[in-house]
């Protein structure tokens, strides 16, 4: 009879990628990171910052 | 009074359009001349494809708008351009053939002073067999290249997630459906949104999604890839694009050249010489591009297409084209000014413009077939070249200068990318992606090829929200709204 294997949160989102495939051998984001990426109070700052770098690129690249 | 034609209004041609009518005022005339009746924003043309948007979201009539600004709006298509006149007509002119407008497939002939070619790309899906018939997407695949195709698009993913919910596994495949094919972008954050769609309709477990690609890299994106400070390291776009599509389950295959489409598969070779199929159920593959295959006659009738334009159909322009290695190549192989050494008074703007040489480092397959992303030139670039260009010729009209005054090259220039993953404010992530230069100087910047400050990438809620600013600001934008001159390109 197999046991069930517990998968962490830091785990669950990659638990596809197979060892020895093109997947296994990239970077993969923790759990921490995942969260980062939809925490509303963090990506209010992001967004200034992207808006941010975006018009320093236009204004660089006017000629 | 001198004459402006433009040819073509999307990104390019519009932003030519909006800003020399805004520069010349009375004084001179503003011709645009276009076969489409409709401008369409094409970044938004992915939440059409999966169901997001409407055609309506993404387009809006062309002819008020253009009868807000006095420009003289033709619903027509250039045929060919008479740079030195005629026998019977000593000022240049472009033929032209009406597609609406109650003339449709009438010609006429256009008389210039300045004319700025932004007709875009010619969506050439007859490359592949299979993918289409000359600029008509076929019977296999899909398409997010026009708000019409996307439309479709949707309509078919609708359908495999019906499936789907039935019970029937379904194999989706998205990429580029020839080796020389760009805008990788697109068909990038398009499969990214049908994966979130997928999980958002509760299938996602039902589908094998695959991208295939010419790039010789996932991440090369037509750029020869780039690096961005991240989590302590600089870290190449590959490292990037490969987290992304691991972290979701999707496979990939590159430097692979579609050469054949069936009804459910694809032919690819890849750049090891072999050949192999890849079956589908749903597939996105985007064209090459080739110029809009207009043809150059001299005063005497002589054909001399070659002269003004490349062997793909782009204008010619102020590029160094002699460069046929990459070991030569240089930043200063780009053009600056966009306009054409043969007769000073025409420019090319955009997708219009021929590249002198890829960006990316050419590959090809053990077979001798090219297997290499052309130039991405779609969106930004596309519309700080038109108010470059036109700048420029307004400058020349106003008697102002009698050379070009402001240039636009890409290896000076800056891109911004924001891939979206679904279109909510408050699920799904996006990429947002910035790249100064486009081209990379490794004599500036040694390593990298670019500057590490202005070059980054994340992901997050926040590019998503960047998308949607984008989308609305951009239509307000070209439809001329009020401020619309403030919002950059």
């Amino acid at each position: 009879m197999s046991e069930e294997v517990k998968v962490d949160k830091e785990h669950s989102h990659v638990q596809h990628v197979e060892p020895y495939t093109p997947q296994f051998g990239t970077m993969i984001p923790s759990g921490s990171q995942k969260f980062l990426r939809t925490c509303v109070l963090w990506q209010i700052v992001r967004f200034v910052a992207i808006n941010l770098k975006m018009t320093i690129l236009i204004l660089k690249s006017h000629h | 009074m001198a004459r402006l034609v433009i040819l073509g209004a999307g990104v390019a041609g519009h932003t030519a359009a909006s800003f020399a009518t805004k520069w010349l005022g009375d004084e001179h005339e503003v011709v645009v001349v276009t076969p489409n009746a409709k401008w369409n924003w094409i970044p938004s043309n992915i939440w059409v494809g999966v169901g997001e948007m409407s055609k309506e979201d993404v387009t809006f009539d062309l002819a008020p708008v253009y009868a807000k600004t006095k420009a003289d709006f033709r619903q027509a298509k250039a045929i060919s351009l008479n740079p030195e006149g005629s026998e019977s007509n000593n000022s240049p002119f472009v033929t032209v053939e009406y597609t609406g407008q109650g003339k449709e497939g009438a010609t006429e002939n256009i008389d210039y002073d300045y004319i700025i070619n932004a007709t875009g790309p010619k969506l050439n899906f007859g490359a592949t067999p299979g993918l289409g018939e000359g600029t008509t997407l076929g019977e296999h695949t899909v398409s997010v290249c026009t708000a019409d195709h996307a439309v479709h698009a949707a309509e078919e993913l609708e359908k495999c997630i019906e499936k789907m919910k039935a019970g029937e596994r379904q194999k989706f495949l998205i990429g580029t459906g020839h080796g020389m094919c760009t805008c990788q972008g697109a068909a990038f954050e398009y499969i990214f949104n049908i994966e979130h769609t997928l999980q958002e309709r509760g299938v996602r477990e039902m589908a094998d999604m695959t991208w295939i690609s010419n790039e010789s890299f996932l991440g090369d994106f037509g750029m020869g890839g780039l690096h961005f400070k991240m989590g302590g390291f600089v870290t190449s776009s590959k490292v990037f694009a490969e987290s992304l599509y691991a972290e979701r389950g999707m496979d990939w295959i590159i430097g692979a050249h579609v050469n054949k489409v069936e009804s459910g598969m694809v032919t690819y070779e890849s750049l090891d010489g072999t050949t192999d199929t890849h079956e589908f159920d749903f597939a996105m593959l985007i064209p090459p591009f080739a110029g809009a295959g207009m043809k150059a006659y001299a005063k005497d009738g002589s054909d001399i297409t070659d002269t003004v334009f490349a062997p793909n159909g782009m204008m010619k322009v102020d590029a160094d084209y002699s460069k046929a290695t990459y070991a030569d190549w240089e930043p200063s192989d780009w053009p600056r000014t966009l306009q054409s050494p043969a007769y000073p008074n025409i420019f090319a703007a955009g997708i219009a413009f021929a590249p002198p040489h890829p960006i990316s480092k050419p590959m090809k397959s053990a077979n001798g077939t090219p297997i290499t992303p052309t130039p991405p030139r779609t969106g930004m670039p596309s519309a700080m070249m038109g108010r470059a260009v036109t700048a420029s010729i307004c400058d020349m009209m106003n008697g102002k200068a009698t050379e070009p005054t402001h240039t636009s090259c890409m290896a000076e220039m800056g891109a911004a990318c924001v891939a979206s993953a679904g279109k909510g404010m408050l699920s799904g992530t996006a990429a947002a992606m910035t790249v100064f230069p486009i081209v990379p100087n490794f004599e500036k910047y040694p390593g990298t090829g670019r500057d590490i400050n202005g070059t980054t990438g994340e992901i997050g809620l926040a590019a998503h929200w960047v998308k949607h600013l984008l989308h609305h600001a951009f239509l307000w934008k070209a439809q001329l709204k009020p401020g619309w001159a403030l919002i950059p390109e």
